[in-house]
């Protein structure tokens, strides 16, 4: 991956930083630059997201790519953020056993992978369990 | 619009296929179906061909000129289709729409994924490269592992078991073990199903499908060409297709495929039938759970309710709608681009009346439904006799 490719997002990915429709008062994460509900008529700004959710759902992956596969096993979950839209992140430092769908979870920011050997390492958000 | 008919099929067997190349399968499944149609290259008016991945698989992009090219169809116009893994379906959408909107007469409809070619470590990769990538697969999802979330889910909200998801894949076998081209031609027990290694909880490695090589293709032509070229034509009475998030993190519910509902809403409309009306239906299990969601989705069962259907044996060959009788992408395979090709090859096998040991009774009406990724497309067919 070239740099620029991950430094764009630094600010979304390092701060949860999602998108607002003023319009349609929805919350989006990623950013769009288009309401999907409204579309045009929508004014989208960038808006900070809560740091805490409950996980809606959740895997424990245990075959992964090349960049993850020293990672396995481990969880990867989507989470309603409090106030704000599902996100799709990991859930570390934890026992796998312990995930359960309504589990209240906190974000923490982490190394997520390398890029090989002499590649850039991407960083951004996970979350952990918070009780 | 004017009607169009199916008039060839042709498929060559799917899975490792070591002495085959992504050119050589295609050009095979050409061949079969275009002696099928009992017509020569020099009718044809155009090509489409559905392929998920050459690009990584194989490292060959500009396929469309390649299949041209070896096909010995030059200078035919020849267009290569995307969708994912929906790919195939595309591509058949293409030519019917070329036909219905009276721009061809003939269309060859191709589809093909050559996948062995690439090493299995890379291969997770490739097949996650229909998902977001800035915003699922960058954080570690697997394409799996989607479909663990939905299938982790519909087991929170309605109480399928994992017992379940595991009998799609007994069923699945079973009609595998019937289909001379079928990637996996056996049974497996649910015991073999349950103890296999979990790949994305709570899906194991007998709830996905297999990485396979093949290709497969039909020949569509015009009412009168058809007529006029062959006794048996099947009809394609109805074509829909629409468009989801391609994330499943902006979906307003993980148990329904939205994409799957608008394409069958589209189709069912367009051929005059209700979910009712068909017959069989070959439908996307890339992952046991994606069965019994779609089954819901295409209208025949309720939400939630595809889990138990299976169960009681509604979706075998011999039940009330019978679903994947090829044996589906889970035991027939699952060449990405050549998948919802290969499923009008069956509809079509199956309405001719000539499926042998897995035909389903009396049919005359089937549905075939392709989704490519975690459900950001999808397209659905209905043919008739
Ligand atoms: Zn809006």
């Amino acid at each position: 991956m070239s740099v620029p490719r991950f430094w764009r997002e630094i600010p979304y990915r390092y701060r949860l930083i999602g998108s607002y429709c003023e319009n349609c008062k929805e919350t989006f994460f990623p950013p769009r630059e288009i309401c999907p509900k409204c579309r045009r008529a929508g004014n989208i700004k960038n808006i900070k997201l809560e740091e805490e959710g409950e996980i809606f759902s959740y895997t424990v992956i245990r075959t992964a790519p090349p960049e993850f596969n020293t990672q396995t096993p481990y969880v990867v979950a989507l989470i309603k953020l409090k106030n704000g839209p599902l996100i799709l992140s990991q859930v570390t430092d934890c026992d796998v056993e312990d995930v359960e769908i309504g589990k209240k979870v906190r974000m923490v920011f982490r190394k997520i992978s390398e890029d090989g050997e002499a590649g850039i390492i991407n960083y951004g958000y996970k979350f952990v369990l918070a009780e | 619009m004017r009607k169009v008919a199916v008039i060839g099929v042709g498929m060559t067997k799917f899975g490792e296929l070591w002495n085959s190349s992504l050119r050589s399968l295609t050009i095979e499944a050409g061949i079969k179906a275009l002696n099928d149609a009992g017509i020569g290259g020099e009718e044809v008016d155009a090509i489409y061909t559905g392929c998920m991945s050459g690009d990584m698989f194989v490292k060959q992009g500009h396929i469309a000129s390649l299949i041209a090219d070896y096909g010995g169809m030059l200078p035919v116009p020849s267009t290569r289709v995307e969708a994912a893994c929906a790919s195939g379906g595309l591509a058949l959408r293409q030519g019917f729409m070329a036909i219905a909107s009276g721009m061809a007469d003939i269309v060859v409809v191709g589809g093909v994924e050559k996948m062995t070619d690439s090493l299995g470590s890379q291969t997770t990769g490739y097949l996650a490269l229909a998902a977001d990538q800035e915003w699922e697969a960058f954080n570690g999802a697997t394409f799996p592992s989607l479909y663990a979330l939905m299938a982790r889910r519909h087991m929170h909200e309605y109480g399928t078991t994992e017992e379940q998801l595991g009998l799609v894949a007994v069923k699945n076998h079973h009609n595998g073990s019937l289909n001379p081209n079928a990637h996996f031609q056996f049974d497996v027990s649910l015991e073999k199903v349950m103890n296999s290694s979990l790949v994305a909880d709570p899906l194991r490695l007998f709830h996905c499908s297999p990485v396979s090589d093949g290709a497969a293709c039909v020949i569509l032509a015009s009412e009168e060409k058809a007529k006029e070229l062959s006794e048996d034509p099947v009809w394609i009475i109805g074509s829909g297709q629409a468009s989801a998030a391609i994330g499943l993190y902006d979906r307003e519910d993980i148990c329904t495929i939205d994409s799957t509902v608008n394409a069958a809403r589209a189709a069912y409309k367009m051929a005059g039938v209700t979910p009712k009306d068909i017959d069989f239906a070959e439908v996307h299990d890339c992952f046991t759970i994606n069965e019994i969601i779609s089954s819901e989705d295409l209208g025949f069962f309720k939400k939630g309710e595809g889990g138990k259907a299976v169960e009681e044996g509604l979706t075998s060959l011999d039940g009330e709608i019978p679903i994947n009788p090829s044996g589906g992408l889970k035991a027939k395979g699952h060449p990405v681009g050549a998948t919802g090709v290969a499923q009008a090859v069956e509809a079509v096998i199956q309405l001719r009346g000539k499926a042998g040991k897995r035909q389903v009774k009396d049919a005359e009406i089937g549905l075939t439904h392709n989704i490519g990724g975690s459900g950001g497309t999808a397209v659905i067919h209905i043919f008739s006799r």
